[in-house]
C-alpha cells in the first residue's frame, strides 16, 4: 500500500477529528437517543468528509477512491455509524446523480448534499425484492409531464432524515429489470412518507425506515438518467460502492484488534495477563494478519478504480473478505474478552453489533460471491 | 493586511519514550507535529483572514528539508504562503541563533502588518524566540496573549498573567505570541489538502537571507546543551466531568475495566 503525502495528510485528518470529536461520551449519547449530533455533521462537512471524491466543480475536494478509503477507515475505526454520514453522500446517494445526473441536477441536488445542507438517500430495495433488485414492484407511469410513482422500498439508510431520495421504480413492467427507470423524489412531497424507524441491532444513531410511495408526481426533469436504464445505474453505483463498506470492516476491525490488544495485555487470570497465554496470543496474530491481508484488498479495489482500470472484481472480493474477516475479529476480540465483552460497558459488545450488518448491507457475501464468481467462470 | 506565523515542526512529546539506559530521548519513530501553541497563532491569523477575507498570511520555520510536511499542514489549514529556512549552516542553532535566521527570513518576506508566534515549542518550552525575533526586528512585542482585537492601525490584546489578565494596545507592525487559550486552532480540510500540494514552498538558505554563516547555526549559538533527560513521567490522570451522580457511574465502570470492583 503506497501512500503519497496526501493521503497522510488525510488520513492525519481523519484520525485527528474522529479521536477528538467522536468522544466515548457522545457515542454514548447516540446509542442511547438514536440521533447523531448535527453539529458533528456539520464540522464533517467542513472538513470536506462527505465530498471526498466529488469533483471540485461540485463543490467537492476532488480527492480520489483511495482518500475516500482513508477517511472512511479512520471514521469507522472510532464509529461506524459515523462512518455512514460519509459513505452516502460519496457513495451510495450521490453516486446515482454523478453517474447519470444533469447539470442542473446535480447543481440542485448534489452540490448541497456535499455542504452537509441536504440528506440524500438511496431506494433500491424493496420488501420482496432485496438481492433480486429486479424483482422490484415500484412503478413509475407516465402522466404527462410527470410520472406517477406508487411503491414501498424498504431499509432505506436516512430515509427519515433525507430531504431527497433517489428512487428506483418500473417504467415498463413486461422488461424486468430492463424495465426501471431512477428518479430523484423530495421527500417532503404530498404522497411520500416514511415508516417507523428500524428497531436495529447495530449502527443506532443513522434511522432506516421504509420510504411509502402514494400516487407521488415526479417532474421529467427528476428522472435520473435515461428511461429504463435505472438497473444500470444502480448496479454501477453498487459496484464500486462497495469499497466504502469494506473500508468500514477494515476501520471497525482495526478497533476490534486494538481494544483486544488493550484488554489482553491488561487483564490478569491465573496470576498473569492473558496476553502471555498461547492461545489468547494466537488469536490477535490470526486477527491481525487477516487484517493485514483485508486492508490490501481494500486499497487494491480502491486503487484499481483510480487508475480506471476494472475495479468490479477486486470490490467484491475487497467487501466479501474484509467484512466476513471484519465479522471474526469482532467474534475473536469479545472472545478475548470473556464475560466483560458481553456488557455494554465495553467497546466491544457496540463493535460486535454494529459490524454484523457489513456482510449484508450493499450485496450480501454471497451476492459478492456471485459477482466474483460470475466474473472468473464467463470467460 | 499581511499576517506572518512563525511555526515550528517538533516531535509529539506525548509519544516520546526515553531510553532508560542512556537517558535520552527516543525519537525514532516519533511522529513530528506542528507545535501545538504555533497552531493557536495560525488560527487566530486564520480567524482575521475570515473577517478581512483580502488578509495574506503567511507562514515561516527554520528547520530540515522534512519540516515542509509541516508547512504544507499549515496550507491545508488555510495559510496562502510557506517560506522553509533550510541550509546546514542553520544547524546546531540555540534560540539567540535560530531568531536571528528566522528575523532575516520575516526581513525577505517583508511588507508584514502583524507577526505571531506560539508561546513556546513543546520540545523546548524556552519562549525565546518570538521576542528575540521581535528584538531583531526592532517591533513590539506582546506575549502570551490569550485575545486578539483588531483596531485601525493598533491591536488590542489580553494578556495572560498567572491571575489574571493585562488589556494592551499595541502599535502595529508587532509580535505577538499565543497561548492556548487563545482559540481551538481549526481542522485541516480535504479541499485545502488537495490545493496545499498545488502550492509552492519557498525555500530560502542562507545567502537567501543574506546572513553571513558565522551568524548562524551553532556558530552564532552562546548556549549548549550538555545534557537532555526526562523526569519519570507520571500515569496520565483522568478528569471527569458532569453531575456527581454521572461521576460516580463513570467511576464504577472505569474501576470495573480495571477489575478493581
Amino acid at each position: 500500500m503506497n501512500f503519497t503525502r496526501q493521503h497522510e495528510l488525510i488520513r492525519k485528518l481523519a484520525r485527528e477529528f474522529a479521536e477528538a470529536e467522536l468522544t466515548p461520551e457522545i457515542l454514548d449519547k447516540v446509542e442511547e437517543t438514536a440521533e447523531f449530533p448535527k453539529e458533528i455533521l456539520d464540522k464533517m462537512a467542513a472538513a470536506g468528509f462527505f465530498g471526498i471524491k466529488i469533483p471540485k466543480e461540485l463543490g467537492g475536494a476532488g480527492a480520489d477512491t483511495v482518500a475516500y478509503v482513508i477517511v472512511m477507515e479512520e471514521i469507522a475505526r472510532v464509529s461506524a455509524v459515523a462512518s455512514l454520514y460519509v459513505s452516502s453522500p460519496n457513495s451510495l446517494s450521490g453516486g446515482p446523480l454523478q453517474l447519470s445526473g444533469t447539470p442542473e441536477q446535480l447543481e440542485k441536488y448534489l452540490r448541497p448534499v456535499v455542504t452537509g445542507e441536504k440528506i440524500l438517500a438511496f431506494a433500491l430495495t424493496e420488501p420482496g425484492a432485496g438481492s433480486d433488485a429486479g424483482g422490484m414492484t415500484s412503478t413509475a407511469v407516465e402522466d404527462g409531464d410527470y410520472y406517477v410513482l406508487n411503491g414501498r422500498k424498504t431499509f432505506i439508510t436516512m430515509a427519515p432524515l433525507a430531504d431527497f431520495a433517489v428512487v428506483y421504480a418500473k417504467t415498463d413492467m413486461s422488461k424486468g429489470s430492463r424495465g426501471i427507470s431512477a428518479f430523484i423524489v423530495d421527500m417532503k412531497q404530498e404522497g411520500v412518507s416514511c415508516g417507523k424507524a428500524e428497531h436495529k441491532m447495530g449502527l443506532i444513531g443513522c434511522a432506516t425506515s421504509d420510504i411509502i410511495l402514494e400516487n407521488v408526481r415526479v417532474h421529467k426533469s427528476d428522472m435520473l438518467g435515461e428511461i429504463n436504464k435505472g438497473f444500470t445505474n444502480a448496479m454501477k453505483t453498487l459496484d464500486v460502492g462497495r469499497i466504502g463498506v469494506a473500508a468500514q470492516s477494515i476501520g471497525v476491525a482495526q478497533a476490534a484488534l486494538d481494544e483486544a490488544i488493550k484488554y489482553a495485555k491488561d487483564r490478569k487470570q491465573f496470576g498473569r495477563k492473558i496476553a502471555d497465554f498461547q492461545a489468547i496470543s494466537f488469536m490477535i496474530a490470526e486477527m491481525a494478519t487477516k487484517l493485514k491481508a483485508a486492508k490490501h484488498l481494500v486499497y487494491d479495489a480502491a486503487y484499481l478504480k483510480d487508475t480506471n482500470q476494472n475495479a468490479s472484481m477486486a470490490a467484491s472480493m475487497a467487501k466479501y473478505y474484509a467484512s466476513e474477516v471484519c465479522n471474526e475479529i469482532c467474534a475473536k476480540s469479545l472472545q478475548i474478552h470473556g464475560g466483560y465483552g458481553y456488557t455494554k460497558e465495553y467497546r466491544i459488545e457496540r463493535l460486535y453489533r454494529d459490524c454484523r450488518v457489513f456482510t449484508i448491507y450493499e450485496g450480501t457475501s454471497q451476492v459478492q460471491q456471485m459477482v466474483i464468481a460470475g466474473q472468473l467462470l464467463k470467460k | 493586511m499581511n499576517i506572518l506565523v512563525c511555526v515550528k515542526q517538533v516531535p509529539d512529546t506525548t509519544e516520546v519514550k526515553i531510553d532508560p539506559v542512556k537517558g535520552t530521548l527516543i525519537r525514532d519513530g516519533v511522529p513530528s507535529i506542528l507545535n501545538p501553541d504555533d497552531a493557536n497563532a495560525l488560527e487566530a491569523a486564520l480567524s482575521i483572514k475570515n473577517k478581512n477575507p483580502d488578509t495574506q498570511i503567511s507562514v515561516i520555520t527554520m528547520g530540515p528539508p522534512q519540516a515542509d510536511e509541516m508547512l504544507r499542514e499549515c496550507l491545508s489549514m488555510g495559510a496562502d504562503h510557506a517560506y522553509l529556512l533550510s541550509d546546514r549552516a542553520f544547524g546546531g542553532a540555540d534560540t539567540c541563533a535560530t531568531s536571528t535566521t528566522i528575523a532575516a527570513g520575516i526581513k525577505k518576506v517583508g511588507n508584514i502588518d502583524l507577526i505571531l508566534a506560539g508561546r513556546q515549542a513543546i520540545d523546548g518550552d524556552t519562549a525565546q524566540v518570538g521576542p528575540q525575533v521581535a528584538q531583531r526586528l526592532d517591533l513590539p512585542v506582546v506575549t502570551y496573549v490569550q485575545d486578539i482585537q483588531l483596531e485601525n492601525g493598533k491591536v488590542k490584546v489580553q494578556r495572560q498573567l498567572e491571575d489574571g489578565y493585562e488589556v494592551i494596545e499595541v502599535q502595529t507592525p508587532c509580535l505577538l505570541t499565543a497561548v492556548k487559550e487563545l482559540n481551538k486552532p481549526r481542522y485541516m480540510s480535504i479541499y485545502q489538502i488537495m490545493e496545499a500540494f498545488e502550492k509552492n514552498i519557498t525555500v530560502w538558505n542562507h545567502e537567501d537571507v543574506e546572513l553571513d554563516p558565522a551568524d548562524c547555526g551553532l556558530n552564532a549559538s552562546p548556549t549548549q546543551v550538555f545534557r537532555s533527560f526526562t523526569p519519570e513521567p507520571k500515569g496520565k490522570g483522568e478528569m471527569l466531568a458532569g453531575d456527581t451522580k454521572e461521576m460516580a457511574k463513570t467511576l464504577v465502570t472505569k474501576l470495573k475495566e480495571k477489575h478493581i470492583l
